[in-house]
Order: structure tokens, then C-alpha cells, then sequence
């Protein structure tokens, strides 16, 4: 293909010239970002729209429902028993030189709930179903099958995104439950089975330093990584390059996105929801309600 | 001949107003210019098929006159009705008119064949599931396909089977306008020859029209009241027409432009050599 050189696009030569091309390499990266967070902004804004404009159909939403929250249950069981179990191991050394081991259960519990739980719960849905949709739509994008939807006169974002980004953003909580309880069960269970601590001191210092509002406080966070992740994922597949490299690049980078997303986040509600906190309890000691 | 002016359309009936109306379109991906000031005027019940080798923007001008492509610039307009002009509820009502029959059929994976040729059914009307039933039985005898492939997923059954049961799913809401994209790849010559013939078939339904993007010439004969011709647009000097050719399939056979023989009689040339020195560029360039 012949091919005319821009001129306008080769640099001069020497040291301006290198720092005209940091200059140029630098806007064309906040260029590219600001236009990224543009596109998927119009993305989410289009799916709340027609969450709202039109009724889900129920055929539609279940095998999504079930995908996203039915067998993702075992493996974010698993992973909250054993991070459970976990942190009593990396926990117990430290607070047995301070003879404080029956303190255990309250660090161990208030991470689980407040972070652990809820990033966990994420990072696994990320992983199993962030990646899936992202490779799922990204085939349906390559192999036109997202064209044929659009000449059906069918809106892709009402059958594809939907039913995911709802599945996603409500049962994600119930997952951050599980997480909690499984981590909760793990970290008593070797606390008490392995270690030996007692466990009415142990559940009466969890009952001391963890309340409802620390539970509460993971399930409202987990709901925003629930969007996120599917907001994520459906994007970088409906944008997905050619080819099965495209394709697994669009699932790799859903998952990284995602995971990048959750604990950016994870750190701005956290020091909101601290502010809050403070706010409705300025007392300090918190009771469990 | 490569002509200066902008193509315009042939071979149309002027007392009457075309039904689909592509008006100077042009088609430009990021710095890629795909299609270049197209004029095209398609009248109701004829079949247009559009020629052209590998990359010169054929899917694209498909996809285009139904709107899954925006236009660079120009428009394209149904029964007198911009496109661009349409919102995304007026053009998605629009493209009940449409069928679109996707070179890889483009079946939804997830369901069975009858859940894919039922889908445009129970997107866009109220009819009972009976009747559903009913008609997507008729469509499958329609396209040949065996009753036993219903509740089969579209991984199950053969690319010529997937094909047929891609032309049932766009014949579903009875359409004015039938698109074909590469109809026949992909296929053996005996089911390439059936597809021709549902082709035919569709084309005697009151009223059907039809546009075939192919570069098969079997198809084009076959199927074409009228061939357009298109050329890659990085073959052509500036202001050259990208429509090399507009004519009846009797006038391609007696066309003597050299670009339009290789193309028909399916010639290398010096092809080869060409794509070789412009691989050689690009290497030097990167």
C-alpha cells in the first residue's frame, strides 16, 4: 500500500526533540485515558437506562443469575475458609508475645468483614466471571454474533449487559456473606481446634471490637465491585479486537481492570465510610448491635 | 475504466423511487479509508450483487445499509428515510424491514436453532409460543433443514446447515430487504449451489429485494439482476471511482477493463509480486 510520510509527524532531531516526544507520548496517554473512562461512563450510563426503560426478561436473566452467583459459591467458600485460617497463622505469633492471643478473633474477624470479605469475594467473581463474560462477549463479538442482535433490531446492551451487570451488582453481596462466614468459621476453627484459645474470650473480644456496622460496611462496599467488575468486563468484550488473541486479551485486561478498580475503590469507600462512621458513632468502643 | 467523477448509479427505473438509497458514502477506520464516495440506488424485488476481492470494503458497504456501520460521510436512506438521521428505537424498528445473513451464519451460541430462528419472533411480536412453533417449523422446511435439528446448539450441526438455519432466522419477520454477506464460503460447490438456489427462492417472494456481497462468480451469475463491482480503495489514484463496474451479468462477461477480467477469470497476475514489494515497504518503514 503506498503511503505518503507525514511530516508533521516526524519530531525534530536532539534533545527537543526527544522531549517533544515524551510530551506528545504523555498527551496521547491522558488522551487515550480520559476518552476510556468516557466510553465506559456512556457504557454504564446506557445500562442503567435500560434496566429502567424496559422489564428483564425472566429466560434471559436466571442463566445469568446462576453463572454469576450459583457456581461461584464453592470456590469464594473455599478461598474465605482458608484466608480465614490464614491470617490466625500470620496473626497469632504477634499477639502471643503481647500474651493477647484471645484477641485474636476480633483482628481476625473485623479484616474479614470490613475487608477481606467483600476484596475477596470480588477478586474471585473478577477471576471466574469478570474474565468469562469479557471472553464470552468478545467471541460474540468477533464472531458478528453481537451485529446479528443490533440486525434483529435487538439492543445488545439490553440482552447482553443487563442481565450480567444485575447479577453482578446483587449477589454480590450474598457472596461477600459467604466469604465472611466461611473466613469467620476458618479463623475460629484453627484459633480454637489448632491453637487452643479459648473460645468464649475469643468470641467475646470479636463481640467487642466488630458491630453490624463493620458487616454492614463490607456489603454496602462489595456492591460498587460488583458494578464495576461487570461494567468492566462487558466493555473490554464488547470492544474486543480480532482473533483469539483479542479475545484473550480482552479477558486478561477485564480482570486486571477489575482488580485495579476494586482497590481503588476498595481505598476511597473505605475512607469514606470511616467518615461516616465517625459521624453516627463518635463514642469510639463499638458493641456488637 | 476508472472513472473521475463520483460513481453514480445505472440501470434503475426513474418513475420510480428507489427503496434503498446509498448517497456518497464514505467509510473511514481511524486513519483507514474503507469506502470512498459510494452511489448506489436499489430498487424494490431486484437483486444487486456486490463483487470485489478481499479487503475492498464490500461487508462494510453491507453493513452500512442497515446501519450497523455509520458512515464517515454521505447517508444511506431507506424509502426516502436517512439513516443517520434515525434514533437507535427508529432504526432498531427499521431493521425489522432487514434480514441479514452473516458470512459465519453468526447463530447465537448459547441457544438451540429453534430459539435462534424463533428469536426476532419473540423480540417483535405478541404471538403465542404455538404459533412460534409453528412457523419456525415452516421456515426450517423452507431453507431444507431436517426437523431434527431444532433443539440442537448451532456447535452440533454442519456450516452448511448453520448457514441455512442463519437464512431461516433472517426470513423470520417476512423482510422487504434481504442482505447476504459471502453467502457461499466456506462451503462445498454442491452447497454453495443449494444456498444459490435458496437465494433464487427468496428473490420470487413478492416484493424481496436483495443485495449478495460475494466474490464468487458462480453466485453472481447465478443470482445478479445487477453487479457492482468494487475496488481497494489503496489501488486507485485520488478521484478514481471505487465502483469499477455497474452493469447486468451479460455486460460483466463482455467488460474488457483488466481490473474487472482478473477479477472473473480469477487471475494472479502480478499480484504476488505486488503484495510482496509492499510487504517489503512496510518491513523497511517499521
Amino acid at each position: 500500500m503506498a503511503t505518503t510520510p507525514d511530516s508533521a509527524a516526524v519530531p525534530p532531531p536532539g534533545v527537543t526533540g526527544w522531549f517533544a516526544e515524551q510530551v506528545a507520548n504523555l498527551g496521547g496517554f491522558v488522551m487515550s485515558l480520559v476518552a476510556g473512562i468516557g466510553d465506559v461512563s456512556l457504557f454504564a450510563v446506557r445500562t442503567v437506562g435500560w434496566i429502567v426503560a424496559r422489564r428483564q426478561r425472566r429466560d434471559v436473566l436466571l442463566p445469568s443469575f446462576y453463572q454469576i452467583g450459583v457456581r461461584s459459591l464453592p470456590v469464594v467458600a473455599l478461598t474465605g475458609l482458608f484466608i480465614g485460617m490464614v491470617l490466625a497463622v500470620q496473626s497469632y505469633g504477634q499477639f502471643k508475645a503481647l500474651g493477647l492471643q484471645t484477641r485474636l478473633g476480633s483482628v481476625i474477624n473485623l479484616s474479614l468483614v470490613r475487608e477481606l470479605g467483600p476484596v475477596l469475594a470480588a477478586t474471585m467473581l473478577a477471576g471466574r466471571v469478570g474474565s468469562a463474560m469479557a471472553a464470552e462477549l468478545g467471541t460474540m463479538r468477533v464472531t458478528e454474533q453481537i451485529d446479528a442482535l443490533e440486525s434483529m433490531g435487538a439492543n445488545p446492551i439490553y440482552y447482553l449487559v443487563v442481565p450480567r451487570f444485575l447479577g453482578c451488582l446483587l449477589l454480590i453481596p450474598s457472596l461477600t456473606v459467604m466469604a465472611d462466614f466461611m473466613g469467620v468459621l476458618g479463623g475460629y476453627l484453627y484459633s480454637h481446634v489448632l491453637l487452643g484459645i479459648d473460645y468464649h474470650h475469643y468470641w467475646e473480644n470479636s463481640r467487642a471490637y466488630v458491630d453490624g456496622f463493620d458487616f454492614l460496611m463490607g456489603i454496602f462496599k462489595s456492591v460498587f465491585f460488583g458494578a464495576a467488575i461487570a461494567l468492566v468486563s462487558c466493555h473490554h468484550g464488547f470492544h474486543c479486537d480480532h482473533g483469539a488473541e483479542g479475545v484473550g486479551r480482552a479477558a486478561t485486561s477485564a480482570f486486571v481492570h477489575s482488580f485495579v478498580l476494586i482497590l481503588v475503590l476498595d481505598l476511597f469507600l473505605g475512607i469514606w465510610l470511616n467518615d461516616v462512621h465517625d459521624f453516627f458513632r463518635p463514642e469510639g468502643p463499638r458493641r456488637l448491635l | 475504466m476508472p472513472t473521475a467523477a463520483p460513481h453514480r448509479p445505472v440501470h434503475r427505473d426513474d418513475a420510480a423511487p428507489p427503496l434503498l438509497r446509498v448517497d456518497s458514502v464514505g467509510v473511514r477506520f481511524g486513519r483507514q479509508e474503507v469506502l470512498r464516495d459510494i452511489g448506489l440506488d436499489l430498487d424494490a424485488g431486484r437483486t444487486l450483487v456486490i463483487l470485489g476481492e478481499s479487503g475492498c470494503g464490500k461487508t462494510v458497504l453491507l453493513k452500512a445499509m442497515i446501519g450497523l456501520v455509520r458512515p464517515t460521510s454521505g447517508d444511506v436512506l431507506f424509502d426516502g428515510r436517512s439513516l443517520a438521521g434515525m434514533g437507535d428505537r427508529e432504526l432498531a424498528h427499521l431493521r425489522t424491514r432487514y434480514g441479514f445473513v452473516f458470512q459465519g451464519a453468526a447463530l447465537f451460541d448459547s441457544l438451540s436453532i429453534a430459539d435462534n430462528v424463533a428469536f426476532p419472533l419473540r423480540e417483535h411480536t405478541r404471538l403465542p409460543e404455538a404459533e412460534i412453533r409453528d412457523i419456525v417449523a415452516t421456515l426450517v422446511d423452507e431453507v431444507g433443514l431436517p426437523r431434527t435439528v431444532l433443539p440442537k446448539k448451532p456447535v452440533e450441526i454442519s456450516g452448511g446447515m448453520r448457514k441455512r438455519a442463519g437464512l431461516a432466522r433472517a426470513l423470520a419477520l417476512d423482510p422487504q430487504v434481504v442482505l447476504y454477506d459471502e453467502p457461499t464460503t466456506g462451503l462445498d460447490p454442491i452447497m454453495s449451489d443449494v444456498i444459490n438456489e435458496l437465494i433464487l427462492r427468496v428473490k420470487r417472494r413478492p416484493g424481496v429485494t436483495s443485495v449478495v456481497v460475494t466474490h464468487d462468480m458462480h453466485t453472481a451469475r447465478k443470482v445478479a439482476d445487477r453487479i457492482v463491482m468494487l475496488y481497494p480503495l489503496f489501488r486507485l489514484g485520488p478521484g478514481q471511482s471505487q465502483v469499477v463496474f455497474d452493469g447486468t451479468p451479460d455486460e460483466l462477461d463482455r467488460c474488457r477493463d483488466p481490473r474487472i477480467r482478473q477479477f472473473v477469470e480469477g487471475r494472479a497476475g502480478s499480484r504476488l509480486r505486488e503484495l510482496q514489494a509492499e510487504q517489503g515497504r512496510e518491513e523497511a518503514s517499521a
